[in-house]
């Protein structure tokens, strides 16, 4: 029951992880190798919002995510797009950009255990006898609450729909009238500011760091390759297999074997089946 | 188009005794032996008396880190362009061949210049084993998994506290003296740069190129993929491999230090500025990034901002380098004509 429990909580938090990258990955083939860095950037502009300046802790949240949703536009906008479609530039150019943030939290002096968010609701609840902070079960909640969202805004919404149709088939959609470029902003900024979500959900259980950066960004990779890179529901899919697995790990081997998987899960995926579980790039392609 | 406003554009054209060196002409004159061999001697030669003109031991000490850079920068080039898989992980080759050199030394006793030969070869062979499942794979797997080795081993290398965990292996022999330190490394960049070259332009470079430009006529042609993949990784790991063991024995020290981002950060940008695709251009990159490097040690994590920012703006707005730029200006003249 334990398993299940913890195993579920786990699960919902790798999902948010990996959802921004899968998006921006679905729809402009950008590895966005700097989404952790927006997961901290996220994290460090709440704490400045709501101890600095003392404002709201809601309010806070909302101007962080929108903060970030801009950086990752105006990142995409000034920078990236000039290195689309060139595989090796985009890897480095949003490599640098993230590990340039990151650093630069580090030098700043944002380390160390001073930095943390307070939960949303204090307090626990027992369920089948194993003790659940709310926190942690509103975060379940607003996870699913997402997934959802985005279901009905991918399929019931002009830009949702843009946005699926460019990941589906850009040249049709450029004909159609979609303008790609805007798009793969729209797309970029949605990414960031999901990344920030996961940050300001996840980060009151623990302290703000700058190694959080590194992690969130080899799992939201982990989980988007065993999901099958670029599909959404693929990577809601593997989270819960690799956050059920995680767990597994946890209880039966021990805490410091947790990253191990990850990196199996990705090797296993790759040696396998290289599309992912629900990959929609033909095999193919994928495997020359 | 109007006529008070003359339309132009600049021409480029090789100059005529590139034109003439191409061919074996160049053996008939002075001067056509010359342009194609000075090139080549100022950076030798300057490279072998640079630890004869060294102000102190701090920056003879420099001299070995360029050179272990530039032997990253190397590989990262050869794999980036000549085969179309991006590392980002420089810092996974420098761990694995320094954690196995030190091994050797500190466990087995032997000496250094035999470790670190084992070192490169054994830790070429286990990198090459443990990047062969994304080997057969097209688009960012590549990247992706060496972003995460170096991570990956730092951090497990701290839980199980293995290999002297975070206090590190210590006490390493160091090499038989600073001379030869220096000249090894230095004869072990201009070695393998110059191989490298030469790799490129052979039958199995050829290929390796084609693997890039279009893999499936690679197939086509009955060859396997991934083989080559493999060999050409192979040899870049090597390179990498043989840069740690020579760092853990220049430092008599092997710790978590090693899959420190630098090693993964540095060595792009290196290639981005000296000019990607050259393999002399990491080389170059090296020799000027690497002392700004030391000179900004007091800074910290902030010099990894600092080539990140560099490599960025590289990328975008420069993204030829200097040493594309500098052939450029060296075989072929511009001029304005009119349109």
């Amino acid at each position: 029951m334990e398993i299940l429990i913890y195993g579920l909580i786990n699960s919902v938090n790798l999902a948010l992880i990996a959802l921004g990258f899968a998006l921006v990955y679905g729809i402009s083939r950008l590895p966005n190798f700097a989404h952790g860095a927006l997961y901290v950037v996220s994290g460090f502009i709440t704490w400045t919002f709501l101890r600095r300046l003392e404002l709201n802790y809601l309010l806070s949240i909302v101007l962080a995510l929108v903060i970030v949703g801009i950086v990752g536009a105006l990142i995409y906008r000034f920078v990236l797009i000039r290195v689309r479609g060139m595989a090796i530039s985009e890897i480095i150019a949003s490599y640098a950009i993230g590990l340039a943030i990151l650093e630069g939290f580090r030098w700043c002096g944002f380390k160390g255990l001073t930095y943390t968010l307070p939960v949303f609701v204090p307090g626990s609840v027992l369920i089948f006898g194993i003790p659940v902070d709310y926190h942690r079960m509103l975060v379940v909640g607003i996870g699913a609450a997402i997934v959802a969202f985005l279901w009905f805004f991918t399929h019931y919404t002009r830009i949702g729909l843009a946005l699926r149709g460019m990941a589906q088939d850009e040249r049709a959609a450029l004909m159609l009238g979609i303008d790609s470029d805007l798009m793969a902003v729209v797309a970029m900024a949605f990414g960031s500011a999901l990344a920030g979500l996961a940050a300001v959900l996840l980060l009151p259980l623990g302290n703000i760091v700058v190694e959080a950066g590194y992690n969130i960004l080899v799992l939201a990779i982990s989980v988007c390759i065993v999901g099958g890179l670029g599909s959404w529901m693929g990577a809601v899919l593997a989270a819960f297999l690799i956050g059920f697995a995680q767990i597994l790990t946890v209880v039966y081997l021990g805490a410091h074997y947790q990253m191990v998987v990850a990196l199996l899960a990705i090797i296993l995926t790759l040696i396998v089946r290289p599309s992912g579980l629900f990959g929609r790039q033909k095999e193919l392609e994928e495997r020359v | 188009m109007g006529t008070e406003q003359e339309q132009r554009r600049k021409e480029r054209l090789d100059r005529g005794i590139k034109v003439r060196s191409d061919g074996l002409y160049a053996l008939m004159s002075w001067r056509e032996l010359s342009y194609l061999t000075v090139p080549r001697m100022v950076l030798i030669v300057g490279f072998l008396i640079l630890p004869l003109i060294m102000p102190s031991m701090y920056w003879e000490r420099v001299i070995s880190i360029v050179c272990i850079y530039a032997l990253l920068a190397i590989s990262f080039d050869f794999m980036a362009h000549f085969l179309g898989l991006v590392s980002l992980g420089g810092a996974f080759f420098i761990g694995v061949g320094g954690y196995i050199s030190a091994v050797l030394n500190h466990s087995l006793g032997l000496p250094p210049l035999v470790s670190i030969a084992v070192s490169t070869i054994v830790g070429a062979l286990i990198c090459t084993l443990v990047l062969l499942p994304c080997l057969p794979l097209r688009g960012v797997y590549f990247a992706i998994v060496t972003l995460m080795y170096p991570l990956f081993l730092a951090r497990l290398i701290e839980a199980l506290n293995i290999l002297g965990g975070t206090d590190g292996i210590m006490g390493l022999d160091s090499f038989p003296g600073r001379w030869i330190e220096q000249y090894f490394m230095i004869l072990m960049v201009l070695g393998f740069l110059f191989g490298m070259r030469r790799l490129v332009n052979t039958d199995l470079g050829l290929v390796l190129r084609a693997v890039k430009d279009n893999d499936q006529a690679v197939r086509a042609s009955g060859m396997s993929i991934t083989f080559y993949k493999a060999i050409a990784v192979f040899i870049a790991s090597a390179m990498g491999c043989l840069g740690g063991a020579c760092l853990v024995h220049i430092y008599m020290w092997a710790g978590i230090s090693l899959f420190a981002l630098d090693f993964s950060i540095l060595p792009i940008a290196a290639t981005v500025i000296g000019g990607s695709g050259t393999l002399v251009g990491p080389l170059l990159g090296c020799l000027i990034l690497v002392p700004i490097s030391e000179l900004l040690r007091a800074f910290g994590t902030l010099r990894i901002v600092f080539y990140s920012l560099i490599l960025v703006g590289f990328i975008v707005l420069r993204s030829e380098g200097l040493m594309v730029y500098g052939q450029r200006k060296y075989h072929q003249f511009e001029r304005w004509v009119r349109v």
